[in-house]
């Protein structure tokens, strides 16, 4: 007689879905590459906050990060639109269907290069969405060419350095509009799920630049993009806690020390200063921040601004509650007498 | 000049000529800036409502002040409503060209003008009325800084007394201008047309022979631009969103539909829109948006011209490719390049048919009307959701942005068509669908919408290449399988677009093929080739592209086809060399016309009697 055991219990979040049902295709990106751990950061979070993976809508461009969203939530619906204008895309989409959550994944060439004007426009109309930047400073998929954000002075492959000066993609967001703005690395798994929960969780544009390693043409002796340049020159300005708002856990911070930020959906993110004194609600003392830390030859990484108040563009439009892509025709059509009315105006 | 009952050279001036009754144009020379639309518009109006057929076309600068600008109202007893070349009444306000204006004239021709600018000078065989508008003006607008304005009003008063136009209707087609909200201002107005009637009534002898008598021509009509019309028929095809970016000639179209969203898509129980019109920073972006929102199920839409056409062009082939509706109108004005801003063409049928790199094809539709405009719009939405795929309204400055009369539009009886899109129920039913299979044969799959709350609910949409699964794929086999399901579907358009308009003369051994706004030179130009040459035509106005196989069918029946083109290059007939076979193309010959006005009959008239050998 055999004895089979039985298989030990599925762990299940609290809408009762398993951790793969947050997975995506196999990534066809290079092996180390930074975009993979921040794939797999997204499934995480997605699914320890139980959100719901048919109500988000994936958005890309052109590039090697733009070919990530095929990695994680394959449950969810996607769109790999054309380079450099993912924003417009995923803002119609948001436009027809508010009740979605939308993801954007970016890249440095995407955003910084191509993209610019879009990247600003989105941050300038506060678009309720994650906006992601998988920053390598490079062109992955065309072999290595540097992008807007590649620092001044750092090298390529074969040596040459670049002489012009990177956009900070964060400092623009900081500038124009964005409601919550962070800066992470690939590398750092407590801090990005923080902040990628955050982000799930904020209502308004979320603009979150991932330094992200390429590691087969950015991460060599010179480049300011690499593991290593990263491993010496992160300065982390914050511990981060995310807190759920289904855990409800009540904590008392110490004050001075913490802040502790109430989000939309109910959830919690706190904040444990370190060394620096730092107001993530200071729009002006972040955009300082990051111009020392540039001075400094640091890069700066956790929370750079949040903002819960201001109203998102789809507030904005008085958009009604219901999405507009399924509203029936009783809502969208006027009556006969309505266009009778309008004839004899015109008569 | 046929259609004129007398010629009238054979007219003395100082004598009173014959009668020429509701049979000729007026053009209303002056500067932009300077408020004459509304006394342009209140002319043309006051005609329409003595039941006269009427036309009214604005040729402005681009410009916001100071430019020249002519306004041409025709008057036409037999209702032909295209442009007419010559002129018969001219009111000469701009010193800059009325020098000019008045050469270019036919003699026999009226001409109202500013007194000291002494025309009559310039030629004998003119009828001249002198008119000091700046005496006229003082004491019937104290304010000074009005005058300019005002002062325009006084050549309405005299031209409705020299051509003997109602001028009940006059102060008619004031009060509906200037609306119960502005009722000073038309007063104002009311009483400079008067000023300039009574100074006709005491002054002229009329010696021209031009007039107005009252006819029942436009009983149930409406006067609106097709800009405004293609608005309406947005509004009743139920679009909810709209993205855009301004540009001339179109932005009147999405300027008006604001209004009219405004005031008839709010929800009044929540007090929130049911839409959203979002300005974009560019045409990538309104377009981009578009995309979006047609992909996630919105009924979504852009309106643009040509150099928004030419940015727009990655975009559409990721809508024709990804397989995304979205309705584009298309305002063409002249290009190339930033080309004539403010002039009408037909320029962009060439570069909007195959818009983007890569095979793509794109249907494109052709309203010549303003009622055309209204049921076309509502057309485009419905087809661009039935074929998934970016749908082109294509019309142009002379029907966009100028006043026309038109029939009443119909309402819409038949139900929004939604297309094949499968709902979380249906996917219960199926199991599971491939996007982009050919179920019905038709080359259209099925599709879902972002948020529908099932495991097989989504999909991955992407411009790069994909199988029936939406799978990324490079392989030869799922390419060709899916560029020719396209091509399929594309076929299958051609069975639903709308169908051309055809006229076949059984007299007739030559045809005409023409699209949009040429239809009203090329009917009356039918006309004076009968009348004028006792040349016989047909004709098939086309709505649509794809072609129907009526085009083949009109093209085999007759001996030589005019196609007409509003553009250099002859790209309607270009279009036609894509699809036709070479007998068929061989019986094709180009009429064109390129200069940036509205297609004349004449010019029309003129090419063929030159190609035709008469």
């Amino acid at each position: 007689m055999s004895t089979t055991l039985p298989p030990p219990p599925k762990k299940l979040n609290h809408i009762g879905l398993e951790v793969i049902n947050y997975r995506g295709s196999k990534s066809t990106l290079c092996a180390g590459c930074g975009h993979n751990s921040i794939s797999e950061r997204l499934v995480e979070c997605f699914y320890e906050l139980g959100i719901d993976p048919y109500s988000v809508a994936k958005f890309s461009g052109i590039g090697c990060s733009s070919k990530s969203p095929a990695y994680f939530l394959g449950l969810a619906s996607g769109f790999n639109g054309v380079h450099g204008r993912m924003p417009a895309i995923a803002t119609g989409a948001l436009l027809a269907n508010r009740t979605v959550l939308g993801i954007g994944v970016s890249g440095d060439g995407d955003t910084a290069s191509i993209g610019l004007g879009q990247f600003m426009h989105t941050v300038r109309r506060n678009i309720p969405m994650i906006y992601l930047i998988e920053n390598n400073g490079v062109y992955g998929l065309t072999k290595g060419q540097f992008s807007a954000t590649a620092d001044l002075g750092s090298t390529q492959k074969g040596g040459a350095a670049n002489d012009l000066p990177p956009f900070d993609c964060c400092a623009l967001a900081l500038k124009w509009g964005a409601t919550f703005v962070a800066r992470s690395f690939s590398g750092d798994k407590k801090q990005l799920q923080a902040i990628l929960k955050t982000a799930i969780a904020h209502k308004g544009l979320s603009v979150i630049d991932v330094i992200s390693p390429c590691v087969t043409f950015n991460d060599h002796e010179g480049s300011t993009k690499s593991y290593g340049y990263m491993k010496e020159h992160e300065e982390v300005l914050q511990e981060l806690d995310f807190v759920p708002s289904f855990e409800d856990i009540s904590v008392d911070l110490p004050e001075g020390e913490s802040m502790n930020v109430q989000l939309h959906d109910g959830s919690h993110l706190r904040i444990r200063k370190l060394s620096r004194d730092f107001d993530p609600t200071d729009r002006f003392g972040a955009l300082a921040a990051l111009e020392a830390a540039e001075i400094r030859g640091e890069v700066l990484t956790g929370v750079l601004y949040v903002n819960t108040k201001k109203p998102d563009f789809l507030e904005l439009l008085n958009l009604c509650d219901p999405p507009l892509a399924t509203l029936p025709q009783s809502n969208v059509r006027p009556s006969k007498v309505v266009l009778d009315e309008l004839m004899e105006e015109l008569r | 000049m046929s259609t004129l009952e007398v010629s009238p050279a054979d007219t003395q001036p100082g004598q009173v000529s014959p009668s020429i009754v509701n049979d000729f144009s007026i053009q209303v020379a002056t500067v932009n800036g300077s408020g004459s639309q509304t006394a342009n518009t209140v002319l043309m109006r006051a005609l329409f409502q003595m039941g006269i057929p009427v036309s009214g076309k604005n040729m402005f600068p681009s410009n916001i002040a100071g430019l020249p600008t002519w306004f041409t109202i025709r008057a036409s007893k037999h209702g032909y409503i295209g442009r007419r070349k010559e002129i018969d009444f001219l009111v000469a306000m701009n010193p800059e060209t009325a020098r000019e204006d008045v050469m270019k004239l036919d003699s026999g021709a009226a001409v109202v003008y500013d007194e000291p600018l002494k025309l009559n000078e310039l030629r004998s065989d003119l009828h001249f009325y002198p008119v000091p508008f700046d005496k006229l003006v003082g004491p019937v607008c104290p304010e000074a800084k009005l005058r300019k304005l005002v002062r325009n009003m006084i050549y309405d008063g005299i031209v409705a007394q020299l051509l003997s136009i109602d001028m009940q209707e006059v102060r008619t087609a004031l009060g509906k201008q200037f609306g119960k909200r502005k009722a000073k201002a038309a007063e104002l107005n009311w009483g400079a047309a008067q000023a300039g009637f009574d100074y006709a009534a005491k002054t002229f002898a009329k010696t021209d022979p031009y007039r107005v008598e009252r006819m029942h021509e436009n009983a149930g009509k409406i006067i609106i631009d097709g800009n405004a019309a293609c608005a309406l028929g947005c509004l009743f095809a139920g679009v909810t969103v709209v993205t855009w970016y301004p540009i001339t000639p179109s932005s009147t179209l999405v300027e008006t539909l604001i209004g009219y969203m405004k005031r008839f898509r709010i929800d009044p129980e929540t007090g929130k829109a049911t839409y959203a019109i979002v300005q974009a920073e560019d045409e990538l972006a309104s377009i981009g948006m578009a995309l979006g929102a047609g992909w996630a199920g919105a009924r979504s839409m852009t309106a643009t011209a040509g150099p928004g056409i030419s940015l727009m062009s990655e975009f559409i082939g990721l809508g024709y490719y990804a397989e995304v509706p979205a309705v584009v109108f298309d305002v063409e004005r002249v290009g190339p390049s930033t080309g004539l801003p403010t002039r009408t063409q037909q320029g962009d049928l060439l570069t909007t048919a195959i818009l983007s790199h890569g095979d793509t094809k794109h249907p494109m539709f052709f309203p010549c009307s303003p009622e055309e405009c209204f049921t076309m719009a509502i057309a485009a939405f419905d087809f661009a959701e039935r074929f998934q795929t970016p749908v082109f309204v294509m019309t142009d400055l002379d029907l966009g942005m100028n006043n026309w009369t038109s029939d009443a539009f119909p309402y819409p009886e038949a139900p929004i068509d939604r297309g094949k899109v499968l709902t979380a129920e249906d996917l219960d039913r199926l199991g599971g669908f491939q996007r982009y299979k050919d179920v019905d044969g038709d080359g259209v799959g099925y599709r879902t919408l972002p948020g529908t709350h099932h495991p097989q609910g989504a999909y991955f949409t992407r411009g790069s290449g994909h199988n029936e699964k939406a799978q990324y794929t490079e392989r030869e086999d799922d390419y060709i399988h899916n560029m020719d399901r396209l091509a399929h579907k594309f076929e299958a358009m051609r069975r639903y677009v709308p169908e051309p308009v055809v006229c076949v003369n059984p007299k007739a051994r030559i045809g005409f093929v023409s699209c949009g706004t040429s239809d009203y030179a090329v009917r009356e130009s039918c006309d004076q080739l009968k009348n004028e040459y006792a040349i016989e035509a047909s004709y098939l106005r086309l709505k649509a592209y794809p072609f129907t196989g009526q085009l083949l069918d009109f093209i085999r029946h007759h001996d030589r086809v005019y196609v007409v083109d509003q553009n250099r290059d002859a790209q309607l007939l270009g279009l036609m060399r894509l699809e036709l076979d070479v007998d068929l193309l061989a019986k094709l010959r180009s009429v064109r016309y390129y200069g940036g006005l509205p297609l004349d009959a004449r010019t029309v008239t003129d090419e063929i009697v030159k190609q035709e050998g008469k």
